[in-house]
């Protein structure tokens, strides 16, 4: 029981931040803090697909989503060059 | 005006769809139908002590056909937008020095990170993992070799030829399941051997055997994006 109210709270703890990150990712102006917000988000999605007991989806969440995604939109960021990046 | 009122219509929308769903969801207490059938009969069947492997490489074989294709499809997509020449893979950009950090780091980690690529998709028939997530961790470990040294020359002849091989080789396995055993990617092509064993790697039929080109062909596919990006930076 102790174990089930630990593991809904993390869950909701990192919904919550989740979201904020997110509007943090849309509303901010700086392009770099934007995409950095969005890969947290990634990281974070990840935590809890393995709270959920799907240890396979959040390998990939983690890597493709959290680190390979985050580097591309670094690529194109660079390759842009706009000034309020 | 317009455009709000168009926002707020999709929203709604959303929202209803949303809500429906809401509404007519209830809790199942059992599984029902085709899930039935793959939890109850997927073990003895195709043999994988992880069922998610079973499913995905051999119940639906064709959706993991269809998702190699689609990486293939981006990675070229991509090559044909960057528009890349020979010379380019050759050249080298001045950067800002990386931090001693990263370096020391990278040279610790990267085989570490390989070899857990290796593991998770050799081991996809036994532990969570598989095909895909392997190649992308190996596919992360290339990414750190490339921020340590951004002017890290890979030799894209290899990578080619790797997931040119592994690719035709998983498909050559799909169309040999067809010929030698039930259908398309039938894993028992070297007949059925039981359930897969933990700790012994080649246990459940040709699972390893595919999901270790596919990890390959996924790996080199990813790597190959990233060192095209890289190489594409006129300037750090």
């Amino acid at each position: 029981m102790n174990n089930q109210i630990l593991f809904v709270g993390i869950a909701i703890v990192i919904g919550i931040v989740s979201i904020v990150l997110s509007f943090v990712a849309i509303h901010n102006k700086k392009l770099s803090i934007a995409i950095i917000a969005a890969g947290v988000v990634s990281l974070f999605a990840s935590v809890l697909y393995l709270l959920m007991a799907a240890p396979d989806v959040a390998m990939t969440e983690a890597s493709i989503g959290s680190g390979l995604s985050t580097l591309i939109f670094f690529y194109v960021l660079n390759k842009i060059k706009r000034s309020d990046a | 005006m317009l455009r709000n009122i168009l926002i707020a219509l999709v929203i709604l929308v959303m929202g209803y769809m949303f809500y429906n769903t809401y509404s007519n969801y209830e809790t199942r207490t059992e599984l029902a139908g085709i899930s039935q059938h793959f939890a109850a009969q997927g073990a003895q069947e195709v043999g994988a002590a992880n069922l998610v492997t079973a499913i995905v490489v051999t119940y639906r074989g064709f959706d993991t056909l269809g998702e190699v294709t689609i990486l293939f499809l981006t990675a070229s997509i991509i090559a044909f937008f960057l528009k890349l020449k020979d010379e380019d893979y050759d050249s080298s950009i001045d950067h800002r020095e990386t931090s001693e950090l990263l370096v020391t780091a990278s040279q610790v980690l990267i085989p570490i990170i390989f070899l857990f690529g290796i593991y998770v998709f050799m081991n996809g028939h036994l532990t969570p993992g598989g095909g895909f997530q392997g190649g992308a961790i190996i596919a992360t470990g290339v990414a750190l070799m490339i921020m340590a040294n951004p002017n890290v020359r890979l030799n894209y002849h290899v990578i080619h030829w790797v997931e040119s091989v592994s690719g035709v080789s998983f498909v050559v396995i799909g169309i040999l399941g067809m010929v030698l055993a039930g259908g398309f990617l039938d894993n028992k092509i070297f007949g059925q051997d039981g359930l897969g064993e933990f700790g012994t790697l080649f246990s459940a039929g040709a699972i390893p055997i595919i999901y270790s080109f596919v990890g390959l062909k996924v790996g080199a596919e990813i790597s190959n994006i990233l060192n095209k990006y890289q190489k594409s930076q006129k300037e750090a």
